[in-house]
């Protein structure tokens, strides 16, 4: 069993995996489009704005998906100090806020047919929205402290105080909309989900996923070569590298 | 001799927290201008309020509890960028810091200390600024109640915002931007309460209230505390 946490040991390993990766994802996406656009069914009551179904929801689960993932490298920041889980936290945060935006694009486009305006605030729409204001406070905060381990563990408190405001956040908003909603507005996912809708959707959900893991797993590679990088450059500036080929070395491993 | 025995240990070990809470009050009577600015500040948002949707005053008694809930949760942003800051640049947060106090407590002090100050008197405030947005009398009662339970959980909060963003120059910008969302909640359920729908009630959203703010008041000092170690490291 190799030593994956090892960043050496990470790049090999992904650098043969990613390849994989790319072409299961190409394949899933292929076959995922396929299926929603051409063989599964209109809706009797939506018409063919349903197929913004399949791009919507995949988006809506993976923007939870990724909080989890990141809430998860926030833990291994914290507690076991390690440097891949401070990348995977780093890579995770704008990932997350672009399927968020994603999903909220994709809401807005479908609303604007079904509901006959751009945005309602409904509970769920909501609950996304300040979902995405918390990805890109934590974007904002990864970019203002510059040592990167001091923002890691930064970002890491403020990962795993929002994973516990979240469930409160969504209490409050559903309690909020309760509150204020009007009877006219349309409720998503009421009656089940016939078969020839679902698997597409399973199809593409499988997509999204995998595309996820391939840009964070490369977004995580591009983020410990540019720690290197930066680490090089420091030793060339103070001159280390050239008298102590040693120092440079290390720097490397 | 038993007895005074334990009631002397019991003085000496509260004697710090006492100490500190009558410095933090000293310091942010002074340089803050204390209670007037954060007061001040309010009373300008209030005023703007019917200068942008006009002198209507049953539109204004009908959003007066969301108009003063929002003017007290930017008020009470206000001083946060300081709370940590101001102690870490003169070198008093080391000094607390080596201290037997737990970093907790010391955070827990120092947020009551600034709650005092910037918190409570928007709480007094409040009735005075609610006649002048027409707020029916029966409203005032729960919004003097919901802002006195609310706002410690604004503060609390806020303090976590203000420990991350301790080293940064200009971090009070930053600090909105990763508080604004967590206190959500509270300002929901504020203005519910404060609201007192007749289909609602009082009592519900109050209680919600009053655990948001318990929660906060645990919590947010042991991240607050997490926050102020790793940047102070």
């Amino acid at each position: 069993m190799p030593n994956f946490a090892n960043p050496t040991t990470f790049l090999t390993w992904t650098s043969r995996l990613l390849p994989w990766l790319i072409a299961l994802t190409s394949v899933l996406f292929g076959l995922g489009l396929y299926l929603s656009w051409f063989i599964a069914p209109p809706d009797y009551q939506q018409g063919e704005t349903v197929r913004i179904m399949y791009l919507h929801v995949p988006a809506a689960w993976l923007s939870m998906f990724i909080y989890f993932t990141m809430a998860s490298a926030a833990l291994g920041t914290l507690v076991w100090r390690h440097p891949l889980a401070d990348a995977a936290q780093k890579a995770a945060a704008p990932l997350g806020a672009g399927f968020t935006f994603l999903c909220l694009v994709t809401g807005s486009l479908w609303g604007k047919p079904m509901w006959g305006t751009w945005w309602v605030w409904d509970a769920r729409l909501t609950s996304v929205l300040v979902l995405f204001l918390i990805y890109l406070g934590l974007v904002a905060l990864w970019q203002t402290i510059e040592d990167s381990g001091k923002a890691a563990r930064a970002a890491a408190i403020l990962t795993l105080v929002g994973a516990v405001n979240i469930p409160i956040i969504k209490f409050s908003v559903d309690w909020w909309n309760t509150l204020h909603q009007p009877a006219s507005v349309f409720r998503l996912g009421g009656p089940a989900i016939a078969s020839s809708m679902l698997w597409p959707l399973i199809i593409m959900a499988l997509a999204f996923t995998s595309l996820f893991m391939t840009l964070h797993l490369g977004a995580i590679r591009n983020e410990i070569l540019r720690r290197r990088l930066h680490r090089l450059a420091m030793l060339a500036a103070s001159g280390a590298a050239a008298t102590y080929p040693a120092a440079k070395a290390e720097a490397v491993s | 001799m038993n007895a005074k025995l334990e009631t002397d240990a019991h003085r000496t070990s509260l004697r710090p927290v006492t100490a500190l809470f009558r410095r933090e009050l000293a310091i942010g009577r002074r340089i803050g201008g204390g209670a007037s600015f954060g007061i001040l500040f309010f009373l300008s948002l209030v005023v703007l309020i019917p200068f942008a949707i006009g002198p209507d005053l049953a539109l204004l008694s009908r959003i007066a509890p969301a108009i003063l809930w929002i003017a007290a949760l930017l008020a009470s942003l206000l001083g946060l960028d300081r709370l940590f800051q101001a102690d870490q640049e003169d070198g008093s947060l080391d000094l607390l810091r080596t201290s037997r106090m737990p970093l907790e407590l010391i955070i827990l002090v120092k947020c009551a200390a600034h709650w005092l100050l910037s918190g409570l008197p928007l709480v007094v405030a409040a009735p005075v600024f609610g006649l002048m947005l027409a707020l029916p009398g029966s409203q005032i009662a729960p919004l003097v109640f919901s802002l006195l339970v609310g706002t410690p959980a604004l503060t609390f909060i806020g303090a976590i915002g203000a420990a991350l963003t301790v080293s940064l120059r200009r971090g009070g910008l930053l600090l909105s931007i990763l508080i604004l969302p967590l206190c959500i909640p509270v300002l929901i359920f504020g203005v519910a309460a404060a609201a007192n729908d007749p289909m609602v009630g009082f009592k519900t959203p109050f209680l919600i209230l009053c655990g948001l703010s318990l929660i906060a008041f645990v919590g947010a000092p042991i991240a607050a505390a997490a926050a102020l170690r790793q940047s102070l490291d």
